[in-house]
């Protein structure tokens, strides 16, 4: 376990230099950030816009930043050839296990700037915030886990730019439903206990994409 | 004293239909080695992938037995050490990072020998260049620095796929002084057509002859 914990440390930390280094994907996504929140704001004007309406724009803005982003991850691997090294060198589980925490520490950071520009530049009422908040990181743990391993599929593919929506759609549908409902409803202040059924949704997916992407993984990144 | 065996049994691949090559058996013991030869697509890199265990073969396996003991595909990363055209490493890491990196990796303990590390780099050539990051080397500093990364651990098994590609005449007399090394001290496969490389191992396999 603790050779486990290690490798997957060291692959987690390759990422964070590389991507330090290169911003292959901070710059395109801190711009994307911009150009969306500038659009909503510009789209808006001075309109009241309710909060149900909000959280489905708010949504709207995580899902495509978290896919021009997240899909880069093991695209850029295999672009560069560097994949083959990878696979010699560690298991399959660690680099996904790596790759899979560096991706989440991305859309954290990427979510929360999202989040307070959002706040910013609308009326955004968060009458929850800790409600709100553990709804929104559930959310994205979700949609990292599920992204990551349609990453490394589509890294496969010979069309890699407009595969990642028409395969994550469908496996991120049940997903975001779930997520937009409860945070509209956190976001509205209702109690937690109102809210458990979509919790307990959000925690099951997010179980079940990660046993399931553990087990592909090795036959996706394999071969 | 440690023992250590590759062998082929019954390797096949086909793509799309295709059989790329099939019914391949070999063995090779410590102290033994091997060339790979055949036209240009012929499935030269198709085999040191498969024997490497970066692709599945169709049919067969590959086998590697280290004191009688058949080993595990985790525990076959640290035994190897690989040189390609297809592995490159990463641009923008520094050369003695992307040691570090490799080596912490297959250690699987997070740890490294930063000298020996260090003398991987003075071997090929590339000490005084370790800070810099590689994507400002040429191509034959690239491949320099695949060999060292090949070398990470000592491998019992080293393999070659073109060697030869980018190197100069110092680079080319770096690689003979390593395949001679690893012949006395484990087991080598070079893939090639360079009559140089053709001369260095003991078993001769002709792709050519194992297609359908």
């Amino acid at each position: 376990m603790k050779d486990f914990i290690n490798n997957v440390r060291i692959v987690f930390l390759k990422d964070v230099r590389s991507e330090l280094r290169t911003r292959y994907v901070i710059n395109s996504l801190l711009m994307f950030v911009l150009v969306t929140i500038s659009i909503i704001r510009f789209a808006i004007g001075d309109e009241k816009i309710e909060d149900e309406i909000l959280t489905g724009l708010l949504w709207i803005s995580i899902f495509f930043s978290a896919s021009g982003g997240l899909a880069r991850t093991f695209v850029k691997e295999e672009e560069k050839e560097t994949s083959a090294a990878l696979k010699l060198s560690a298991s399959p589980t660690e680099i996904f296990a790596g790759k899979l925490i560096f991706n989440l520490v991305l859309t954290f950071i990427l979510n929360f700037l999202i989040l307070i520009l959002f706040i910013l530049i609308t009326e955004y009422n968060i009458k929850n915030p800790v409600l709100f908040i553990s709804v929104l990181s559930l959310g994205n743990v979700g949609l990292v886990a599920a992204s990551t391993i349609i990453a490394a599929i589509i890294s496969k593919a010979n069309s890699k730019g407009t595969l990642y929506p028409v395969l994550s759609f469908p496996v991120l549908l049940p997903l975001l439903l779930t997520v937009i409902n409860a945070t509209k409803l956190a976001s509205a202040g209702i109690n937690p206990g109102e809210i458990m059924g979509e919790i307990q949704i959000l925690v099951s997916y997010t179980v079940v994409v990660i046993t399931a992407s553990v087990l592909l993984f090795p036959f996706v990144w394999e071969d | 004293m440690t023992s250590f065996s590759v062998i082929s049994e019954d390797l096949s691949k086909k793509y799309s239909g295709k059989t790329i090559f099939a019914g391949l058996n070999f063995k090779l013991n410590k102290g033994e080695s091997a060339v790979i030869t055949g036209r240009n697509g012929s499935g030269k890199s198709t085999l040191m992938k498969i024997i490497s265990g970066l692709i599945s073969p169709s049919t067969g396996k590959m086998k590697f037995i280290k004191n009688e003991v058949e080993l595990e595909k985790d525990f076959i990363k640290t035994n190897m050490g690989f040189v390609s055209p297809y592995l490159n490493l990463y641009d923008e890491l520094t050369a003695l990072e992307n040691l570090r990196l490799f080596s912490a990796l297959k250690s699987r303990s997070g740890n490294y020998d930063d000298e020996k590390l260090k003398s991987y780099l003075q071997l090929v050539g590339l000490y005084d260049r370790r800070n810099d990051e590689i994507k400002a080397y040429s191509s034959g500093m690239k491949q320099k620095l695949k060999i060292a990364f090949s070398l990470l651990h000592e491998p019992a098994l080293l393999m070659m796929d073109e060697p030869r590609s980018n190197l100069d005449r110092d680079g080319i007399s770096i690689i003979e002084n390593i395949a001679m090394k690893q012949k006395e001290n484990g087991i080598l496969i070079i893939a090639t057509n360079d009559e140089d490389d053709l001369k260095l191992c003991d078993l001769k396999i002709n792709i050519e002859d194992h297609k359908k």
